[in-house]
């Protein structure tokens, strides 16, 4: 059924479509309408699930760990620093290849604080063992946890449902909430294979020495490149049934005879489309690519879509202090290794919460195409971009 | 189908790597051997977890997990969640040493208590980190020598009172927090029992000896946890919802020396000129005084009759007979 809902509030719904038996959460600004919701929710009797309000993100983490160990499905959410808090516990879950799902209302991390969007949480989150999908509406997000249930299951693997905090968990947009028989014909009953049970006593995460550890962790990464198909297949299933995709890995926009390609993630997608649109309309060879996707890192699946590209433009809102763009720096490996030497542009922008107006996308796109030498990585700072700020707004100003 | 074997039915089976005399090993082989297979153990990491469960080999004979060290009981409390979603009654326990009690955990057990969580926590309590090579905990007593607290020329151990957790548990006013020791076992089984009759939180904090840590004689374990509580250092006391509700009482206090002296840990203590080492013996005996003033533990009620003595025997004291408790008091 289409209606017109927050974010936060269509989230919640769609968690509550996939029966978790037990949601843990500790709130932290994005992400707390998600879990006021979902608590509404069991205290009218519209959801069966046990709602723990955990002492510390960390302790919640701790909450679905053992819950999805003990044979229910779980969920929780955070952001920001409450992300970085369970961090421990996040890298544990994946070591124990449990099927959790959380959402992540991707926020700024500290110092300074700051509450607003941007992807330096989740990214600080990368090497965790986690699947990563980023989504770039209010109905990817619905439909993306639905698909993450499915794919966490199906491969005992943890999904992390990435959204944009305020741009996305507070924008009320017009979202289709699928009927609950949809999405049980879609989300089968699951039993976990591992589960905490007496009568199949088993011993989980115990210790491991130098002789065998490495062949844990080597097969955690296999295993996730493995999700790979999954996540395609998961996505393209869904689109069978519902009616409407993403992509699963990678989502291209009038990619067809593009020469120079915007590479992002997330919300931002939208204005880039915008950008393409009016650059197209001048006869511009442009679009864009948005990485759905980023673990595991689908680098096959970039190179496909990006072989033909004569300069590639990739805005991120995340960092490694010190080594600058994540996502360019992945992507520009994974072209050398294909034997490509596309330029790689790196803007960072849009760092906690700072609009990426679409004067400031034109802008870019005009730096870029006029510089010789790629852009290792530059900030989009406020003197870089000062002729186009014209209609740059101050972060959470007027909503 | 029931994969268990059907022969050994201990929780923790033999074979595992504890050091000889560990009395984590032997609290824990109690413990669970009481509660028994049909239940599920959380375990914080630390001794325990490393020597049962090493290298791909588990000696648990009942489901079992370990994530990490400070989160076991936020686990338990997911894992009772999940019970209770799945109309399940399985008795979940922690288990944890003093670090994953008192310090590093103490923030995911205030939690699960304050949530009514229906899960025992059980403390094997060897007043320091000892997996990681003997450093202080804010359970290892005042003057304790450990590599994190060593005695030199301007210290005399460590520095600061061992943490009064079961005071710090019990003030969530929940059902049942008690300490045992190995000394002890029918006490400690009488509580193990009492705990495992209860719903809710309920929280065991056992002294546990560590021949390594406390540098003791291994085949002492069970007689320097006994002279714990006949000095009055480790009161055995029971409270529920905030009160306490029951104490082993003793016959006699032993000096704190007949005590400090069998373990290396204090040995900085002692000396000829050793002044400073005196003044913290008398602190410590001190402490003691004012544990067994506190918690009446030589009160009036110490005249043993053979039901007071049938009355502590419920409450512990094992390994006497009642005549030899009678012959005891009289001495
Ligand atoms: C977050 C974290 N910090 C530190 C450690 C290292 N560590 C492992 S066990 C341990 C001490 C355990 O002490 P305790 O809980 O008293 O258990 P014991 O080994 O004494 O039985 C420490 C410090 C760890 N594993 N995780
Ligand atoms: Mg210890």
């Amino acid at each position: 059924m289409k209606m017109l809902l927050e974010g936060s509030h269509a989230v919640a719904e769609a968690v509550r479509l996939c029966h978790p038996q037990v949601i843990a959460a500790y709130p932290i600004t994005p992400q707390t309408h998600i879990i006021e919701h979902l608590a509404q929710m069991v205290a009218n009797g519209e959801l069966s699930s046990e709602f723990i309000s955990a002492e510390s993100e960390y302790a919640a983490a701790s909450v679905v760990l053992g819950a999805v160990a003990t044979g229910t499905r779980a969920f929780t959410a955070s952001a920001s620093q409450g992300l970085l808090l369970m961090t421990e516990v996040l890298f544990n879950i994946a070591g124990l290849r449990l099927p959790v799902v959380m959402v992540c209302a991707n926020r700024a991390v500290g110092a300074p604080i700051n509450i607003f969007c941007d992807h330096q949480d989740s990214m600080a989150l990368r090497d965790a063992g986690w699947i990563q999908l980023y989504v770039s509406s209010n109905q990817e997000a619905v439909d993306s946890i639905i698909q993450a249930y499915r794919i966490a299951e199906a491969c005992e693997l943890p999904v992390m449902i990435c959204m944009d905090g305020f741009f996305l968990t507070h924008a009320f947009e017009p979202v289709d909430i699928p009927e609950q028989t949809a999405v049980d014909t879609f989300l089968p009953p699951y039993q976990f294979s591992r589960m905490l049970d007496p009568k199949k006593p088993m011993t989980l995460g115990g210790g491991s020495e130098p002789d065998n550890y490495l062949e844990y962790r080597a097969a955690l990464h296999n295993d996730m490149e493995k999700t790979l198909d999954r996540i395609q297949r998961v996505g393209s299933d869904f689109s069978q049934q519902f009616g409407r995709g993403y992509g699963g890995l990678v989502e291209g926009y009038r990619l067809e005879d593009a020469e120079i390609v915007f590479v992002g993630l997330g919300s931002l997608i939208g204005a880039v489309q915008d950008l393409i649109d009016q650059l197209r309309e001048q006869g511009q060879l442009v679009g864009a690519l948005r990485l759905r996707c980023f673990r595991p890192f689908p680098a096959a699946a970039l190179v496909r879509s990006l072989s033909s590209a004569k300069r590639i433009i990739v805005m991120e809102k995340a960092f490694s202090a010190g080594a600058g763009g994540i996502v360019a720096t992945e992507l520009r490996a994974a072209l050398y290794q294909a034997g490509l030497s596309i330029p790689v542009d790196n803007f960072i922008g849009g760092l906690g919460g700072r609009d990426i107006t679409p004067s400031i996308l034109e802008q870019i796109f005009h730096t870029s195409v006029s510089s010789d030498a790629a852009i290792d990585c530059r900030f989009i700072n406020k003197d870089d971009m000062s002729h186009a700020e014209g209609n740059a707004t101050t972060p959470g100003e007027g909503d | 189908m029931d994969t268990r074997d059907q022969f050994r039915t201990n929780v923790l089976t033999s074979g595992h790597r504890a050091c000889a005399g560990c009395g984590e090993a032997m609290a824990a082989r109690m413990v669970t051997d009481l509660i028994g297979p049909d239940a599920i153990y959380i375990n914080a990491t630390g001794c325990l977890q490393v020597f049962t469960t090493h290298n791909q080999q588990s000696a648990w004979q009942a489901p079992w997990m370990h994530s990490v060290f400070a989160n076991s009981a936020a686990v338990a409390s997911g894992v009772e969640a999940a019970l209770r979603a799945r109309g399940r009654s399985t008795p979940v326990v922690v288990q944890a040493g003093d670090g994953g009690t008192f310090d590093i955990g103490l923030q995911c057990l205030s939690g699960m208590i304050e949530r009514g969580h229906d899960v025992l926590f059980v403390c094997y309590d060897n007043e320091a980190y000892m997996n990681t090579g003997v450093q202080r905990s804010s359970s290892t007593p005042h003057a304790v020598r450990t590599t994190t607290s060593p005695p030199g020329r301007l210290s005399e151990g460590k520095h600061h009172l061992k943490k009064d957790v079961i005071s710090i548990i019990a003030a969530h006013h929940m059902p049942y927090a008690a300490t045992a020791t190995v000394a002890y076992f029918p006490d400690l089984k009488a509580k193990v029992e009492k705990a495992m009759s209860l719903k809710g939180p309920r929280f065991l904090q056992v002294l546990s000896p560590c021949p390594l840590g406390w540098d003791h004689d291994a085949a002492l374990t069970v007689q320097i946890s006994r002279l714990a509580v006949e000095t009055g250092l480790f009161p055995l006391i029971e409270m529920e919802y905030g009160d306490v509700t029951g104490v082993m009482r003793l016959a006699r206090q032993r000096p704190i020396e007949d005590y400090l002296h069998l373990q290396g840990r204090f040995k900085h203590l002692f000396g000829h000129q050793n002044d400073n080492g005196n003044v913290e013996i008398r602190h410590l005996q001190a402490l003691a005084d004012a544990r067994i003033q506190r918690y009446g533990l030589l009160d009036a009620e110490t005249e043993w009759t053979t039901a007071s003595a049938a009355q502590t025997e419920r409450h512990g004291r094992g390994g006497y007979s009642i005549s030899a408790v009678k012959q005891e008091v009289s001495s």
